[in-house]
């Protein structure tokens, strides 16, 4: 028998994910217009960003009403508790995305200090990350979130190899750099915090599906 | 487990004629603890309740195999009188059932069952009774009218006073309310958290959220066999059973 709060419950996943396909979709455009160094296209991520606070409210609206008329238990709270705190990180995470937008806006018109290789790579891991966790959730795959939380050191590493260049090849010899080297090294940091958020998310989706808290115990993965 | 024991049930079978209604039944309730008892109709809880004071030797044709222990004492043995252990095990049941006679008399009846003659000390015990039963200040000024004039609550609240008047040092609820609107339910939950400083209680429920919010142990019973039991947090939050599971999200039962 199917029960009125499986029909919620469904409807909740839904927002959750329609909010991450925006989120995921602010991450690329993000990066877009840092490559083109394209200011359309950094404002469009800024003036988008409002449609997925949106959601973020409507979703905790949601889930409120949920615990007060429905009253779950086990899964069922687990997870409507965690969508509360899924879609909180989706939206920190969106509000980087804007964050490197406006470091963006910053190198509008000014030339490229160096070639981009680190942090396309850095990119390439937090847009990663960000889809396997939401995939992760969606299949209540406890696995997938639990490799999602590995690659978090990657992203540290990745941030300080962008760091170490910038600060010991331009900012150290050339001080004209440095308001472009800052904005660079910011977008690094940006993209670093997005890959904390999703290994947040990932961490909630093992508490999700077996009630086992990994935040603060990483040794409990696997 | 940390806290004492206060009764055990060690190995329980329970049969009503070829019917078994309790399997194995392996269960520790423990000292100034609430432990809540849950499972669909038929599973077994108020059959179990109604072993920790005897009760059901009340039931013709029925056959307990196991032990269980109050305190250590095995409550079935050879010397032991069920009438003190019931005094000891008191039992608060749906529907009220204050006897129809005066609240002050309703009280008092245990007392005087039980040899006690010294007016003075009974009219100290009631007034002691109906206070730890939060019933005082709403029924001192008419101790001597009828009890079945009192509202469901507060009867409610007057079988509790019964059963703490007689020095009890569990109580048992089978579902207590199931009869009482929400206000009076709050009161009786109220109470329930008050009195488990000095007692032990264990409550049959069929509201999962009542559990939730009176106990501090959960036992989970389904076709008359232990499913699982707990703390009360951990059983309504991650559950290890899938039955327990399916059971308390509403998936059958």
């Amino acid at each position: 028998m199917e029960r009125h709060l499986d029909q919620e419950e469904a409807d909740l996943k839904e927002d959750l994910l329609k909010m991450g396909t925006l989120v995921e979709n602010a991450i690329f455009e993000s990066v877009e217009s840092l490559k083109e160094l394209s200011a359309g296209k950094a404002n469009e991520v800024i003036s988008d960003d409002k449609a997925i606070d949106e959601f973020e409210n409507m979703i905790d609206e949601k889930c409120l009403d949920l615990l007060a008329l429905r009253q779950p238990m086990a899964f069922d709270l687990r997870f409507i508790a965690m969508i509360m705190k899924i879609s909180t990180d989706l939206e920190r995470i969106a509000d980087l995305a804007v964050d490197i937008a406006q470091r963006v806006l910053d190198l509008v018109g000014k030339p490229l200090l160096k070639p981009l290789i680190d942090i396309p790579k850095l990119t390439s891991l937090a847009q990663q990350m960000v889809k396997d966790a939401l995939d992760s959730f969606v299949n209540k795959d406890a696995d997938l979130a639990g490799k999602v939380i590995l690659l978090d050191s990657e992203a540290d590493k990745l941030r300080n190899l962008v760091q170490k260049e910038l600060v010991e090849d331009y900012m150290g010899k050339d001080s004209s750099t440095v308001p472009r080297a800052v904005s660079l090294l910011l977008i690094a940091r940006h993209l670093e915090r997005i890959c904390d958020h999703t290994t947040n998310i990932a961490e909630d989706v093992i508490y999700m599906v077996n009630a086992k808290v990994v935040k603060h115990h990483p040794e409990e993965i696997n | 487990m940390d806290s004492e024991t206060r009764i055990k049930s060690e190995n329980v079978d329970f049969f009503y004629g070829r019917t078994q209604a309790l399997k194995n039944i392996n269960l520790d309730i423990y000292k100034n603890q609430v432990t809540a008892i849950i499972g669909p109709s038929g599973c077994g809880k108020s059959t179990f309740i109604r072993l920790l004071n005897r009760m059901n030797e009340l039931v013709p044709n029925t056959v307990l195999i196991g032990k269980i222990y109050l305190d250590g004492m095995d409550i079935f043995g050879p010397s032991v009188d069920a009438v003190e252990i019931r005094r000891q095990v008191g039992m608060v049941f749906q529907k009220p059932n204050p006897f129809p006679k005066s609240i002050f008399d309703n009280i008092s009846y245990g007392l005087k069952a039980n040899g006690i003659k010294d007016r003075s000390f009974i009219e100290e015990r009631v007034e002691w009774s109906l206070k730890k039963a939060a019933l005082w200040p709403e029924v001192k000024d008419r101790l001597s009218e009828s009890a079945l004039r009192l509202s469901g609550g507060q009867q409610q609240r007057l079988c509790i006073a019964r059963s703490l008047a007689v020095e009890s040092k569990v109580i048992l609820f089978d579902e207590p309310c199931a009869s009482l609107d929400p206000i009076s339910t709050a009161k009786i939950e109220e109470l329930i958290t008050e009195l488990k400083k000095e007692y032990t209680i264990v409550i049959v429920t069929h509201n999962m959220q009542q559990a939730a919010r009176v106990s501090d142990y959960t036992a989970f019973f389904l076709m008359g066999e232990l499913i699982e039991f707990g703390k009360t947090q951990d059983i309504f939050t991650k559950p290890k059973d899938p039955k327990t599971e399916a059971y308390i999200t509403g998936r059958f039962g």
